[in-house]
């Protein structure tokens, strides 16, 4: 099983694809409800509290919005965990929403930086294209685990 | 603040979540009776949003805010009043936070404030914003009003001098200015004297507006019939009396504790910042730089006409460092003209840097406060910014006059 980070960050049918073939999604929303469940929290639900921009400093630095750091404060440790990756350029919003251009500028430069396996895939427009799609991206997945991509493969 | 009736605030914004102050925002809107709705739109909404607007932005989350505007102006959805944010330091945020509140205010008569935070945005901070916000919702009709009727009373109770003034038919009839030692006597002290010099006794006065830090707590014992927030009040104030009731103008108000520029549509505050962190953007710079000129503060501003900024080295504007520097520069042999038109450049150029960036400057550029009267600070602004700035008659009473003229709206009420 290998670890793989998905943009849109929080896209369900993503998140949802990897799991099926087999591999664990590293996903916005998993980020999220660690922060809604821990116990503590001045008024749950909130996506993130206000020390994250600070962690985000880690990954962004004082001048960047404070958005795009409290952001980062959720996907940086996701994108340190990852072995491999999958990009959907230029996705419609309901397809997962990327709300700032400037993080998704950043973690798709991260993700490309990082040198792992990487798949890049253009948003699907029309059925035929939208098979092509789940077929290219079950191909990407079953050849992690062929080729033993990552340290948890199985 | 009592209890008053519920104001529903439209949230347009992009990062406010992940900057990790929405509930700072929430909860400066619980304290001003307000609650933050944020209007339904579909995505189809969004996808065309780009094109009605004629911007194109790659943020979605800015998209989503547009789409939302239109949906406000369009009447899809109910709302009082608009508070409309987005990251500091985010240029495409920038643009939209301004095409937004322009297009509102253009097409909708909900009143609009608009807000870059940063992740240290607290309730606090929002609270006085929020405040006027919400007034300016609730008491439109009022903030309409062009003339002072009657004879009403202002006192703007500030966290360095009390002001108070007495209209009559529009004119000031009576003044008074005194430092802010307790609250409550120097607001009596002014009063009195504005009082003395108008010829009147407080039986007279038919109805009371107080602003400023102070006003809560004078506002209970006057019993004033307006207890009310400095930026609705200065804008008001500022646009009455220079003349400008109509049409867009920019207020700017130097106080001795914080600054604040207000960016006003027909008497109506939109954009606005309160800075106030840095004693060296403030009143209180020019004050000590008068100390140190061994001149009284009102002559500071004769001084710095006649005076070269540039003949003076100023590496710092902290008031700490700032007054170093003016020292230093005395010790070496400049003239007190030179360093009084430094000091003044330097408190003006530290608010054109931290508040108008944020700020749309558009003429009439008016200055008011007691600073507005040295000379010196309005001439500087006027070099910085290239623009022709208006400093009214009664510049330093501009809280008390705002308030005094809003306050007539309650006489016989």
């Amino acid at each position: 099983m290998v670890k793989v980070f998905i943009y849109p960050s929080n896209s369900l049918i993503l998140s949802d694809l990897v799991d099926r073939f087999g591999h664990e999604p590293l996903a916005m929303m998993q980020e999220i409800g660690k922060n809604i469940r821990t116990a503590g929290l001045d008024s749950p639900p909130i996506n993130i509290t206000p020390e994250d921009p600070k962690r985000g400093l880690k990954y962004a630095a004082v001048e960047v919005p404070a958005g795009v750091r409290g952001r980062m404060s959720l996907l940086g440790p996701l994108l340190e965990e990852a072995e491999a990756g999958i990009i959907v350029k230029e996705p419609d919003i309901s397809f997962g929403c990327m709300g700032c251009a400037r993080t998704n500028e950043l973690i798709n430069f991260l993700v490309r930086a990082k040198k792992i396996p990487l798949l890049e895939l253009n948003y699907p427009n029309t059925e035929e294209d939208a098979k092509t799609f789940v077929y290219r991206i079950r191909e990407f997945l079953d050849g992690l685990s062929a080729s033993g991509t990552g340290k948890g493969d199985e | 603040m009592g209890k008053e009736n519920l104001v529903k605030i439209a949230q347009l914004s992009c990062g406010s979540v992940y900057s990790g102050i929405q509930q700072e925002i929430e909860m400066a809107a619980g304290m001003v009776d307000a609650e933050i709705i944020y209007p339904e739109i579909t995505i189809d909404d969004v996808k065309v949003v780009q094109e009605e607007f004629g911007l194109q932005v790659a943020s979605p989350d800015l998209r989503l805010m547009m789409a939302r505007a239109k949906a406000l102006v369009d009447g899809k959805v109910r709302a009082d009043a608009v508070l409309i944010a987005t990251c500091f330091r985010c240029a495409e945020g920038a643009l939209v936070r301004n095409e937004i509140r322009r297009y509102i205010h253009e097409n909708s008569k909900l009143p609009v404030i608009s807000y870059s935070f940063t992740e240290r945005t607290t309730a606090a901070t929002l609270l006085t914003r929020l405040e006027a916000l919400t007034t300016t919702a609730r008491r439109r009709s009022l903030l309409a009003r062009e003339h002072q009727e009657g004879l009403t009373a202002g006192i703007d109770s500030g966290s360095t001098t009390t002001k108070a003034v007495i209209m009559k038919d529009d004119k000031v009839v009576g003044t008074g200015w005194v430092p802010t030692v307790k609250v409550m006597e120097s607001a009596t002290e002014a009063l009195d004297n504005a009082m003395k010099e108008a010829g009147i006794t407080r039986d007279d006065i038919q109805a009371l507006g107080v602003t400023g830090y102070g006003r809560f707590l004078i506002g209970e014992e006057f019993k004033a019939s307006l207890i009310q927030e400095e930026i609705t009040v200065n804008s008001k104030g500022a646009v009455y009396l220079a003349g400008f009731q109509k049409g867009q103008a920019t207020v700017i108000d130097i106080g001795g504790m914080d600054n604040k520029a207000i960016s006003v549509q027909d008497g109506i505050p939109g954009m606005f910042t309160m800075g106030g962190i840095c004693a060296g953007a403030s009143g209180r710079f020019l004050e000590m730089t008068a100390k140190r000129l061994g001149v009284d503060i009102t002559e500071l501003g004769a001084l710095a006409v006649k005076g070269m900024r540039e003949n003076v080295e100023m590496n710092s504007y902290c008031i700490v460092f700032g007054i170093q520097s003016l020292v230093n520069s005395l010790a070496k042999g400049s003239s007190a003209d030179d360093v009084a038109a430094a000091a003044c450049f330097s408190v003006v150029e530290q608010v054109f840097m931290q508040q108008l960036q944020e700020v749309e400057v558009k003429e009439p550029l008016i200055m008011v406060g007691g600073s507005a009267l040295i000379a010196g600070v309005p001439r500087a602004m006027e070099k910085l910014l290239q623009i022709k700035v208006t400093v009214p008659p009664y510049a330093q009473y501009i809280g008390a006059v705002g308030a005094a003229l809003l306050a007539s709206g309650f006489i016989n009420k």
